[in-house]
């Protein structure tokens, strides 16, 4: 990694997919990071899933965790990368993947003919609206709610245990300081919204 | 095949375990000029490698759900968590235990050096003087062959030492000590504490084995909340860094790792004149002589390893003559409800890590009062924060919402950081159903008798639990959380802990004034065998509602320094 240093961060932005970022900044361990993932980007190989089944997986794990203006999105953050490396662990968790993926191409091929990662992002909307909820899966949609409650939970995973998830949270600590203290603006935030009052 | 360690000087003093007990038996002799060979079941600790503070989950590739993401099935690949520094687990590689059919129990090992105070919780609390005279003060239970008095010297000793944060109460059920300042409440603990006082429920600093000054040469904390993954500048107790590595700079320690202590040897006039162990890297069998030896394996292993030290002298173990070894086990109640508090939601961010564990916690309260339908109470624990982003931490919300998309990320980005956790910790009153003894049938890889157990938990506890759930509903509806979860039921798993889960297992070897009620003497030493002490929490008559850490780093304190001036008079 000696080349870290030649390549610019605008560079890591642009092949990382960041721009959204622009005004942003990065330390130095989200900069890492998004290195990794602009090296491996476009060449990521997966181990368990097929090109297809990861460009999929891809394509839902950014419905899921879109970018928004706080942070970018799942691939962004390498969700899909961590899950396929899973997956290339189990068989188990392989099938759950490759089983619901195909799921989904079968549901896309019966509504709009063609696979989920090829349809028009509204049809592929329309069809997440629906399994992503509990109430939908009693009926012909159950295995479409049952693999999306897998990817929800998976990708969020993916997505807030990375560098880029950490930082949409906030998260401020894992340092170490000479004094802790509480800001007394946190205090009174909490206080006023509780039923104590200020 | 059995080989005599080739150094056959014979030892002053061996420990077996190099936990809490053994490390304060470590330091106590050492610095009265008194050598010690200690014995650890498990490998050295090399703090450098092996604790991984500031460590990111990003960092382990599984980031913390086990190879394949096993914990999305149920398995739990980190029992404490990624990063823990226990290095041990609930089930041991070719180290089994076994259950009484009909009962449940859970028996956490460490195999290292320290034992399991890299990672344990650090909350260091006193006993009560009542705690010492249980069964006096409702005829339940045990009293002690010593009092708070007695005690109270070696606490002194131990804070002093170790480094305890905490303040000045006044508060009966959990005496004052020697104390660093504890910093400040974090914002969910400053809306307990209001809660509480709405309730007439104390809530105080915490007292817990963490520096906030500089002790001893060792640096004040330095507030990364990783207390358990185990302390870098050695800033929180652990027997390992506190008491065992200094102590090794004397020239009097001589470590051996790797060693299950298999039985202790005695001569014809009943003394231990011997430990036998393996030495787990050779697989073979040596022996250690000593002048005396004092049993710190934590208390179930202690009193396996006195069950398993047979003669003809002693048929039913060493100093059991009174047939009380392993009987009298208990664990603590343990029970716990969290809620998401609305005052919390983006809440602005800060740092709020503080120490590995609450800045708040709430004694026993209600000590005097008699009709509460149980004996004996509890203390709890608190628990919130911007605790370290990692996997699992959002299933529950990912459960509750559904959804997707910007909707689901704005959500979850608003709810982190809003749970509050509370967490009792209740005394369990021993009964004659709770006890462990050695499997007949059933040995380890290294040919040694296990352990069998039996757990039951009486209506005493469950009661117990039943009123931790409705202080905690209080409490946390107080703040303006909603409990979500059913009433829960009254059976292990549910409304209580599975006994051992809590890891405050103790009693199994006690001390006793009378030989025919006790295996110890009130200096934990063996009535059959002087030269024989036990210094873990095995002694313990009663299992208050207080960690007993802080209790064995006292009582071991005490231990050593009676062994110590009986080498001297030449009485052992």
């Amino acid at each position: 990694m000696s080349n870290n240093d030649a390549v610019s961060r605008r560079d890591l932005l642009r092949v990382a997919g960041l721009s959204i970022l622009a005004g942003g900044t990065l330390t130095l361990a989200e900069a890492q990071h998004v290195h990794q993932i602009a090296a491996t980007e476009g060449a990521y190989r997966p181990k368990a899933l097929t090109a297809h089944e990861y460009r999929s997986l891809s394509t839902l794990a950014d419905l899921i965790i879109p970018a928004d203006e706080v942070s970018p999105g799942a691939v962004a953050a390498g969700a899909p990368a961590w899950i396929d490396l899973l997956a290339s662990q189990s068989s188990e968790l392989t099938n759950i993947y490759t089983g619901g993926i195909a799921w989904l191409d079968t549901e896309m091929h019966r509504r709009v003919g063609t696979n989920f990662v090829d349809a028009k992002p509204s049809d592929q909307i329309a069809l997440v609206d629906l399994i992503a909820y509990r109430k939908n899966g009693t009926g012909e949609l159950a295995p479409g709610v049952r693999f999306l409650d897998w990817a929800r939970k998976m990708v969020v995973d993916g997505f807030y245990s990375s560098p880029l998830g950490t930082k949409d949270l906030g998260y401020q600590g894992n340092s170490a300081v000479s004094k802790f203290e509480v800001p007394q603006e946190a205090i009174d935030y909490a206080l006023q919204r509780s039923p104590f009052g200020k | 095949m059995l080989q005599i360690a080739p150094r056959s000087s014979v030892a002053d003093v061996v420990i077996i375990g190099s936990g809490a007990g053994g490390g304060t038996v470590t330091q106590v002799l050492t610095e009265l000029g008194i050598s010690v060979t200690l014995l650890e079941a498990g490998p050295m600790l090399h703090p450098s490698k092996d604790f991984k503070e500031h460590w990111w989950p990003h960092q382990t590739p599984d980031r913390g759900m086990g190879a394949g993401g096993s914990r999305y099935f149920g398995k739990s690949p980190y029992p404490f968590g990624l990063y823990d520094a226990g290095y041990g687990d609930w089930e041991l590689d070719g180290e089994p235990y076994t259950v009484a059919p009909g009962d449940k129990f859970r028996w956490y090992r460490s195999r290292i050096v320290g034992g399991r105070t890299n990672h344990y919780g650090r909350i260091s609390l006193r006993f009560a003087d009542y705690d010492f005279t249980p069964h006096s003060r409702d005829g339940v239970g045990t009293d002690w062959p010593i009092t708070y008095d007695d005690l109270a010297p070696y606490y002194d000793k131990a804070e002093s030492f170790i480094g305890v944060t905490g303040s000045k109460e006044g508060i009966r059920s959990a005496p004052d000590g020697i104390f660093q300042p504890c910093p400040p409440p974090r914002v969910h603990e400053v809306l307990v504490q209001r809660a509480c006082k709405q309730l007439n429920i104390p809530c105080i600093p915490s007292r817990l084995a963490v520096i906030t000054q500089p002790t001893h040469g060792r640096p004040a904390c330095h507030y990364c909340a990783q207390c358990s993954r185990g302390c870098l500048t050695g800033s929180n107790y652990s027997a390992s860094q506190t008491q065992i590595f200094p102590a090794m700079k004397t020239g009097r320690v001589n470590l051996i790792a790797n060693a299950m202590a298999r039985e202790l040897i005695t001569d014809s006039s009943g003394k231990v004149i011997a430990v036998s162990y393996i030495d787990k890297v050779t697989r073979t069998e040596k022996q250690i002589k000593c002048r005396a030896a004092v049993v710190a394996c934590g208390a179930c292993e202690s009193s396996r390893l006195l069950l398993n030290s047979k003669s003809s002298r002693y048929p039913n173990g060493l100093a059991n003559g009174s047939g009380q070894i392993g009987r009298n086990l208990t664990d603590s109640v343990g029970y716990s409800l969290s809620a998401r508090i609305p005052a919390l939601e983006n809440l602005p961010r800060h740092n709020s890590d503080g120490m590995g564990g609450m800045h708040v916690y709430v004694p026993w309260w209600l000590w005097e009062k008699k009709d509460l339908g149980f004996p004996r109470g509890y203390h709890i624990e608190v628990g919130g924060g911007f605790g370290m982003p990692g996997p699992g931490q959002f299933h529950g919300l990912c459960a509750r919402h559904e959804g997707y998309g910007k909707d689901l990320k704005t959500y979850l980005r608003s709810q982190y950081g809003t749970s509050v956790n509370l967490a009792g910790r209740g005394e369990h009153v021993p009964n004659p159903n709770t006890y462990c003894e050695i499997d007949p049938a059933v040995v380890d890889k290294f040919g040694i008798p296990v352990l069998r157990f039996h757990f039951q938990w009486t209506d005493n506890e469950l009661k117990q639990a039943t009123h931790m759930h409705e202080t905690f509903t209080a409490i946390l509806e107080t703040m303006g959380g909603t409990i979500t979860r059913a009433a829960p039921k009254p059976v292990e798993g549910d409304g209580i802990s599975v006994g051992g889960e809590i890891i405050h297992e103790l009693g199994t070897v006690r001390m006793g004034n009378d030989p025919q009620t006790s295996a110890l003497n009130k200096y934990c030493q063996a009535h059959e065998t002087k030269n024989l002490f036990v210094a873990d929490a095995a002694p313990f008559l009663s299992n208050p509602d207080k960690n007993p850490t802080l209790t064995i780093n006292a009582l071991a304190w005490r231990t050593a320094e009676y062994l110590a001036e009986e080498m001297r008079k030449g009485d052992v």
